[in-house]
């Protein structure tokens, strides 16, 4: 009796939408509704690979989302084993706290203050640039450098959440171990080597694992607060390119199909990479 | 000990310099705002001010509250956040609640939980959710904000893993002395489980504060809009055509800096429940993520 809200709203708002896929093998034209509207097969899907920006927009979701991920494994990682040298608990605990924040604030405020401080004319950043002697750099009005901040704010913005899961692992180290490689004569560096990054394994593992259902994600928030025109080429990814196709052009159809596609090989790749990390580190959800 | 030896000293040093300012970074960009949106024109729009206010003032403030577009939206957006919170929390404890039971006792279980977790794995997508939205007259209405996201899937799983952590033995005495499901997940579950809960409430307020999106496609009038979305409008999208602004205003308040006091109030409540968030979220988080 006590489920029957949640299943109401899963039904309306999660499985009713999965019906409104079939507007994906139509001509959907809202004025006529999913049944007067015309059925083209796969017409759809078949323009998909031949619409020319497609194979770029998936090709940068693929870069931007691998790099993401390979940066959001490292940086906590490291983050964590350095964190774990300090003996001050003070410093540790504010250290933590100020690189937690920015995870909590969303990407419309960071974009706004990324926008003012990487402003090509005066922005903070540049502003070091040029007192360093350097040229200032249009970080978000260039292809390459746009796909660099995004990798760097995204740093900024999870490195430090991320950082929870692997402390908590470096907790559970047993300290014995530690004693043991002392009297062996190991020194920290060592003990770092064979202790510390061993036991950090198994969780980077199921991270590593867990994070291939990912990697058509690129980030919409991200992505959709830091562009414009003049990084779409290198910045659209598929997520913003859908909105713009679906929303602001009208082409509901076509961008439900693409849609659709992303839904598809993620759901796949999600259920292979929970199989995946059950079968290596005994990992379960619920 | 090796944290005598003077190799180890000077790593120490060294660590301590790099993380402390690794950690400056993180927040630095903030201060920055912060000094802009308190620093008077001249100084800000020639790109003088760092970590600083120069020449301190607060018109741009005073500019930024007296918008009427700013005070609807902060309006929309605080209704939104505590309507959400309180209908996400229910809807979460009276489902985790039955899907934390064991087999035995609640047939279709597992049934109900893959029902639930598939919407994690796969959804219909923007233009269905979207078309749905519409045909259910919600456009414009704060329950297109509420609704789609009342129940949270996630949240579900977290509070049922916790539920299951505590002991059966309580649970059993309560049936034992009569009381019904609801009796016993409102007297006995809901005050064991207050950390969590508010963990919880935390992060969905967090949340549905942040939440932008939603509000730009289904709100067509921008007296609708969440100020996240207001502020995604006119500090990232710079479209200022959405809101009336007043030209005279302009010329003594700099536009940067009245953007910058914008952003400030807009992360403000979450600088202000962060404090608390922070107390509470890595046990929470840990104990329901990690399992042994």
């Amino acid at each position: 009796m006590m489920l029957v809200p949640a299943v109401l709203l899963a039904v309306v708002f999660q499985y009713i939408p999965m019906g409104g896929i079939v507007i994906a093998f139509q001509d959907f034209k809202p004025y006529l509704g999913f049944s007067e509207s015309k059925w083209v097969g796969w017409d759809n899907f078949k323009y998909l690979f031949l619409y020319p920006d497609v194979g770029q927009v998936i090709w940068n979701t693929l870069i931007i989302a691998f790099f993401k991920i390979v940066a959001g494994l490292v940086a906590p990682f490291l983050f964590a084993i350095l964190l774990n040298e300090v003996r001050l608990v003070a410093f540790k605990r504010v250290s933590q706290t100020l690189v937690y924040l920015p995870h909590f604030l969303s990407w419309v405020i960071l974009g706004g203050i990324l926008l003012d401080i990487l402003s090509p004319q005066g922005g903070m950043v540049n502003r070091l640039i040029v007192a360093l002697g350097g040229d200032p750099i249009f970080f978000l009005g260039d292809g390459t450098w746009f796909r660099i901040t995004l990798i760097i704010s995204d740093i900024w913005k999870e490195f430090g959440f991320g950082t929870i899961v692997f402390l908590a692992s470096l907790a559970g180290i047993n300290p014995s171990l530690y004693e043991a490689a002392e009297v062996d004569g190991a020194n920290r560096f060592k003990q770092t080597l064979h202790i510390t990054i061993p036991a950090l394994m198994p969780i980077t593992i199921v991270l590593m694992t867990l994070s291939i259902g990912n990697i058509l994600n690129a980030g919409f928030d991200q992505v959709f607060n830091l562009y414009n025109p003049l990084v779409y080429d290198k910045g659209d990814i598929i997520d913003t390119f859908v909105y713009r196709l679906g929303i602001l052009n009208g082409k509901m159809s076509f961008a439900t199909a693409v849609g659709l596609f992303k839904s598809v090989v993620a759901t796949i790749l999600i259920v292979i990479s929970y199989r995946l990390a059950y079968k290596m580190a005994n990992y379960r959800v619920f | 000990m090796y944290y005598k030896t003077k190799g180890y000293r000077i790593f120490s040093v060294a660590n301590y310099i790099f993380l402390g300012v690794l950690s400056l970074l993180c927040i630095l960009p903030i201060i920055h705002i912060l000094a802009v949106s308190f620093s008077s024109m001249a100084p800000a729009s020639s790109n003088l001010v760092s970590f600083w206010p120069i020449g301190f003032t607060t018109d741009a403030y005073v500019k930024t509250f007296g918008n009427s577009n700013f005070i609807n939206s902060l309006m929309v957006s605080v209704k939104r956040t505590v309507i959400a919170t309180i209908i996400g929390m229910v809807i979460m404890l009276i489902t985790a609640f039955p899907l934390s039971k064991e087999d035995i006792s609640f047939k279709g279980r597992s049934m109900y939980t893959w029902f639930f977790v598939f919407t994690i794995l796969f959804s219909g997508g923007l233009i269905p959710s979207y078309i749905l939205i519409q045909k259910l007259g919600l456009m414009d209405t704060i329950w297109a904000l509420i609704l789609p996201g009342a129940l949270s899937v996630w949240n579900v799983i977290l509070m049922m893993n916790f539920f299951r952590g505590l002991p059966k033995e309580l649970e059993e005495a309560a049936y034992l002395d009569g009381a019904g499901h609801i009796k016993t997940l409102v007297l006995v579950y809901i005050p064991l489980s207050l950390p969590a809960i508010a963990t919880l409430s935390l992060f969905t307020m967090v949340y549905q504060w942040n939440s932008w999106f939603d509000g730009m496609i289904y709100m067509s009038d921008v007296k609708n809009y969440p100020l996240a979305s207001l502020l995604q409008t006119i500090i990232v999208q710079q479209d200022l055509s959405k809101i009336n602004v007043d030209p005279s205003m302009l010329e003594n308040v700099s536009q940067r800096t009245v953007r910058a006091a914008q952003i400030f109030i807009g992360a403000l409540p979450i600088l202000l429940v962060y404090p608390f968030l922070q107390r509470f979220f890595v046990k929470g988080i840990v104990i329901g993520a990690v399992k042994e």
